[in-house]
């Protein structure tokens, strides 16, 4: 008994040595610069709320919020209409087809985001394939400019996300009993009726967390706005890397990165009263 | 309503399935059931029933053959089309709508006026008992309540037609006995034709005005619960329902109805004649078999001696050894002035002809 008693707590002191490495590098290389983000904030250039007025006060920074949060909803958007119907078709497939298909959505992962950026670039560019071919087909006069651009970011944001988008929906769509389209079938329903008025709305926990989990991601991107803009659409990452490499206004940098993480929170926050968060990410 | 066909609602006509080209899950499957029958589909799992029920309700299509619902070949119609209520085994209430609204959604779909199907739902909840739970969702529900909504919903639309498969599977011993009688009456006051999935014999027996017994992809007897425990047509049926002593022997002689027929240990039994095998396998129920004075005035009697008695309350049940055999069974009604029987005492056993079969394969 007492033997067993001391076998037990010496496994766990041995589990809690083995997680401790993590827990020291989480804590040094995340929290104490995190803390550090949040206080320079405050006393950058000089202590008090100055940074944060500038939140209501100056129109580029206002700009670039705005600019922000649309570029972020029209990704959700998109990703979730694509990754809807991809997560469906994988629903519907058989065991085989769909574990190809779950390879190809994760494929992209495997690849960098520089280099899905760049060639992105070369694909919409105005010397690219996708232009050459418009002009060459007559569908249009002019080289249309997909890149360096609003357009361009979007393309590339939509394409990261898709992904992430695809694999929430499967996730809450294979806890769906298929059995209940069939019944709604056998009580009347056409295949619209029953996707509309049964599938569509037990899917309605993974819309939100699929959106919500693309439309968090978005609000920071960095790279893809960054080179598939052109420098002319400013999200917030980029206005975030612009003050601290740039102009060196550490304090305006450090208060919109801490706002972008207050916005992410209070999101989460206001969505968590409203569904049951937990259940949205599977746990 | 246990009368013989005289206008059949459905009819399957050599439907014939298999889903993977080379097994058939049903083959040559002519089964008809009539206008306001209670027909239940019996048989151990795999043996076709749950196939049959699937391509009646449209979710698969035969490989061969029709099947026709009244005048209708609905061999090709879409499952929406064919108007026929189903009760799910899992229920299948859809989780995102209240009680009401999934007994309302038959109606919904068929674009009925709101006040219609409201009045509608209010009486369908009113006939399975459950007035007042209108607003709730099934989840709150207990597992009886839930199979109620599931057989209200698929009776909302007064379909001529209700499938149900397995649908008390889930359910606990009493619930069961209770949903049993529950269905039964529904049937009766509605004059609703019924066709019902079940592995469960005395589901069977209880609920049904005939049964279809299906092994391997086939039919093998459709008759009402009494004609199919007392004069099954094959060993199969025999065995499957209830329980039989089963002894294998060699016809040697026919006269009228009957038969006798040589067991290998070189003893005689005159029983009923069942088909033309020549080698055949009689059986006669646990039931039938009279001990000791009462063995009497049968004609088939043989020596015994007990084995084992269990006392099971009701009746006893008795294992004998006779002939040439040890596992002979037989149960006594714990009757009024009924003998001890020890282990170990020879006795005299026998029943009549008309209480045994000689059935073929």
């Amino acid at each position: 008994m007492r033997l067993a008693s001391r076998d037990k707590m010496g496994k766990h002191t041995v589990y809690w040595l083995i997680v401790l490495p993590a827990v020291l590098m989480l804590v040094l290389l995340y929290l104490v610069p995190l803390g550090n983000v949040l206080l320079t904030s405050v006393t950058d250039p000089k202590p008090g709320l100055d940074n944060y007025a500038l939140l209501f006060t100056s129109a580029s920074v206002q700009r670039s919020l705005v600019t922000t949060v649309r570029i972020a909803a029209i990704t959700t958007g998109f990703a979730l209409l694509l990754g809807y119907g991809v997560a469906y078709a994988m629903r519907a497939a058989s065991t085989r087809t769909q574990r190809l298909m779950l390879v190809l959505v994760l494929l992209p992962f495997w690849i960098s985001i520089l280099v899905r950026s760049f060639a992105w670039i070369a694909l919409l560019g105005t010397q690219g394939p996708l232009n050459s071919a418009l002009v060459a087909w007559g569908i249009v006069d002019e080289p249309v400019s997909l890149v360096r651009n609003e357009t361009g970011v979007l393309i590339g944001m939509i394409h990261v996300m898709v992904p992430y988008a695809v694999l929430t929906l499967y996730a809450n769509m294979r806890g769906i009993d298929a059995g209940l389209v069939s019944a709604a079938r056998s009580l009347g329903a056409s295949r619209w009726q029953a996707f509309r008025l049964v599938f569509l709305p037990l899917t309605a926990p993974g819309l939100v967390g699929a959106g919500l989990l693309v439309f968090i991601l978005s609000l920071g991107f960095y790279i893809t706005p960054a080179l598939l803009g052109g420098g002319k659409v400013l999200m917030i990452a980029e206005y975030v890397a612009v003050q601290i490499n740039d102009t060196l206004r550490w304090g305006l940098g450090t208060m919109l990165a801490t706002t972008l993480m207050i916005a992410v929170l209070g999101t989460l926050w206001t969505l968590s009263r409203v569904v049951d968060v937990k259940r949205l990410f599977g746990t | 309503m246990s009368a013989p066909l005289s206008e059949p609602l459905v009819r399957f006509i050599d439907v014939r399935k298999s889903y993977d080209g080379k097994v058939d899950a049903v083959r040559a499957l002519n089964l008809e059931v009539a206008e306001a029958e209670f027909l239940t589909l019996l048989g151990p799992s795999g043996s076709g029933k749950t196939t049959t029920l699937t391509m009646l309700a449209g979710f698969e299509q035969p490989t061969a053959g029709r099947i026709f619902v009244g005048p209708e070949d609905i061999t090709d119609v879409a499952v929406e089309k064919r108007g026929i209520g189903m009760v799910f085994q899992n229920y299948a209430l859809f989780p995102n709508m209240t009680v009401g609204e999934n007994i309302g959604f038959p109606l919904k779909v068929r674009r009925l006026p709101a006040a219609e199907i409201a009045s509608k739902v209010k009486r369908a909840l009113a006939m399975v008992r459950l007035e007042g739970l209108a607003d709730r969702r099934p989840q709150q529900l207990s597992g009886g309540q839930q199979q109620r909504v599931a057989v209200a919903r698929a009776l909302v639309f007064e379909p001529r037609l209700v499938l149900l498969d397995e649908p008390l599977g889930a359910l606990d011993r009493q619930l069961r006995e209770q949903m049993q009688y529950e269905l039964k009456h529904l049937h009766e006051r509605l004059g609703v034709t019924m066709v019902y999935v079940t592995h469960d014999q005395v589901e069977a027996m209880t609920m049904s005005d005939r049964v279809a017994v299906f092994s391997a992809g086939q039919v093998r007897q459709v008759a009402e619960p009494r004609r199919l425990y007392e004069e099954p047509q094959s060993l199969f049926v025999a065995q499957f329902l209830g329980e039989s002593n089963t002894l294998p022997g060699t016809v040697r002689q026919r006269h009228g109805g009957q038969c006798s027929v040589a067991l290998p240990g070189g003893a005689g039994v005159i029983a009923t004649t069942v088909g033309n095998s020549d080698k055949v396998t009689v059986a006669v129920r646990p039931e039938k078999v009279a001990i000791g004075a009462a063995a009497a005035g049968c004609v088939n009697r043989y020596p015994a001696k007990v084995i084992e008695v269990s006392f099971l309350g009701d009746q006893l049940r008795v294992r004998l050894a006779a002939l040439g055999r040890e596992d002979f069974i037989v149960k006594l009604a714990n009757a009024p002035g009924q003998a001890r029987l020890e282990a170990g005492s020879p006795v005299e056993i026998g029943w009549r002809a008309e209480d045994c079969r000689a059935l073929g394969e």
